[in-house]
């Protein structure tokens, strides 16, 4: 269904108005989301550089799937202005104003914005090679032949180059995922989003999709937010770990220091829990 | 009353002419709701235009389709042929039922392919067609085919607008050789000749499609 992004012309405040400077590829602007009466994300700032990785921890209920949903413009915000690349996301320019986004600006900005889903998504009437061509060519409008390269090379990426006929059914839910990396990786994102990747796999499956992610991180300069209960991949890839409790951070850092020296006694009890159960 | 085989017989090619007239309406009328009734489905999704195609077709579907008939006949200039009235009020009238079906099916596909359609930002056509459609049609062939044999019953209806259809030409028959059992038996029995296979072709599509 197509969620509806009204035209409503509500300004937003002058603090959101300023514009993030260059280091910065995405930024939270005092971002509410709310359902409801439950309030997800309470003024939240927050912003990533180009190229990091960083990696979203919390309880759930924390608001941290809800900052990748809000990112690839499956949700729409209640307050504040989220930014990429010193563009307005979640809102557009009219006037020398920023209004809310509607649905064609939408399209526009979230192409430099893929996501990996915690179910894959993958289309099951498609073949694997028509689930990684169809955003480059009906999206991006790049040619066949292109698109079917792209493919290949990335199918080999994910391992997966002798599946590329198959179609979603016939692969285990570890291949479904790799396929579901190489989609969104054809559409060439700066920033990509993995929401909880591993959490709908059986165990034995979880590492090939790891490692698959880890080379990812490792060849390109790719920008990643990744929410994860994965503590030990975390440590590996991300340069920072945000805690989230209650829709704000909590604490952050390095991996180093949230794992091993947590400050919050909320970092503490989450790490705890999760260590306990994982 | 006695049965007459060689007046039986005799009535045939004439019963065959009205069943030819009945197929007809019956295909066209089909196709005319398969189309309509997923323009409607979609249009329903629509903000604004969404509500009012809701309440008419809602008004459509729950009122009597010889009602319609009737009510459309009486309206419509003399110039325009009965079948034409017959088949677009057929087809109108089980747009409302085929929308329905689509409506369900496209509920039916999952909330993670509409999303993963926004992720690759793919345009609306495509989200629709390629997406959306394919596994949504796979979900209502058994119940769409439900409503051609539904509708292929309706089809006596026509009889009241004066459509040359197969009830028409038994009754006619009926009138004019004072003996009606022959003619309207074989009317029966050719509505079962061509039903029963049909509901058979159905009951395969429907299991052949439930196994995905």
């Amino acid at each position: 269904m197509q969620q509806s992004e009204s035209q409503s012309t509500g300004a937003v405040g002058a603090r959101s108005e300023q514009e993030p400077s260059n280091g910065e590829i995405v930024r939270f602007d005092q971002v509410v989301k709310r359902y409801g009466s439950n309030v997800v994300l309470n003024e939240l700032d927050f912003s990533v550089a180009p190229g990091e990785r960083v990696t979203l921890i919390g309880p759930s209920g924390s608001g941290k799937t809800t900052i990748l949903r809000l990112l690839m413009t499956l949700e729409s915000i209640d307050g504040g202005v989220i930014w990429v690349n010193g563009e307005p996301l979640s809102h557009m320019r009219r006037g020398g104003k920023l209004v809310k986004a509607n649905e064609t600006h939408l399209r526009r900005a979230r192409k430099s914005i893929g996501m990996v889903f915690q179910q894959f998504n993958l289309f099951p009437n498609m073949s694997v090679r028509k689930n990684v061509t169809e955003g480059p060519v009906h999206s991006l409008g790049v040619a066949k032949d292109e698109a079917n390269q792209r493919a290949e090379d990335l199918l080999d990426l994910v391992g997966l180059s002798d599946k590329i006929d198959a179609h979603p059914t016939q692969l285990s839910g570890g291949q479904q995922q790799r396929v579901a990396i190489a989609r969104a990786l054809a559409m060439r994102p700066q920033i990509l989003l993995l929401d909880e990747v591993t959490s709908a796999l059986d165990p034995e499956l979880v590492a090939g999709v790891l490692d698959v992610l880890r080379n990812i991180a490792q060849t390109t300069d790719i920008t990643m937010l990744c929410v994860t209960h994965e503590m030990s991949f975390a440590r590996d890839v991300s340069h920072r770990v945000l805690m989230f409790d209650e829709g704000q951070v909590a604490e952050e850092g390095p991996p180093e220091r949230i794992f091993g020296d947590p400050q919050e006694e909320r970092t503490k009890s989450f790490l705890k829990a999760v260590l306990e159960n994982g | 009353m006695n049965w007459d085989t060689e007046f039986a017989i005799s009535i045939i090619p004439q019963l065959l002419q009205g069943l030819v007239v009945t197929i007809q309406a019956t295909v066209i009328g089909y196709v005319v709701a398969l189309i309509l009734g997923l323009a409607v489905a979609i249009l329903r999704r629509v903000d604004y235009i969404g509500p009012v195609v809701f309440v008419v077709f809602e008004f459509i579907r729950t009122t009597p389709v010889l009602v319609q008939l009737l009510f459309v006949f009486a309206l419509a200039p003399p110039t325009v042929a009965p079948l034409t009235i017959g088949i677009s009020v057929l087809g109108v009238h089980y747009a409302a039922y085929t929308a329905e079906v689509y409506r369900s099916g496209i509920e039916g596909v999952a909330k993670g392919q509409w999303e993963a359609c926004r992720a690759l930002s793919l345009p609306p056509l495509r989200v629709w067609g390629a997406v959306v459609m394919p596994q949504a049609i796979r979900k209502v062939i058994p119940p769409l085919g439900n409503y051609l044999i539904s509708m292929f019953k309706d089809t006596p209806y026509l009889f009241a607008i004066t459509v040359p259809e197969m009830m028409f030409m038994a009754k006619a028959i009926g009138t004019e050789a004072f003996r009606s059992m022959e003619a309207y038996t074989l009317a029966g029995l050719f509505f079962l000749a061509v039903s029963v296979p049909s509901a058979v072709i159905i009951r395969r599509l429907e299991r052949r499609y439930a196994a995905v």
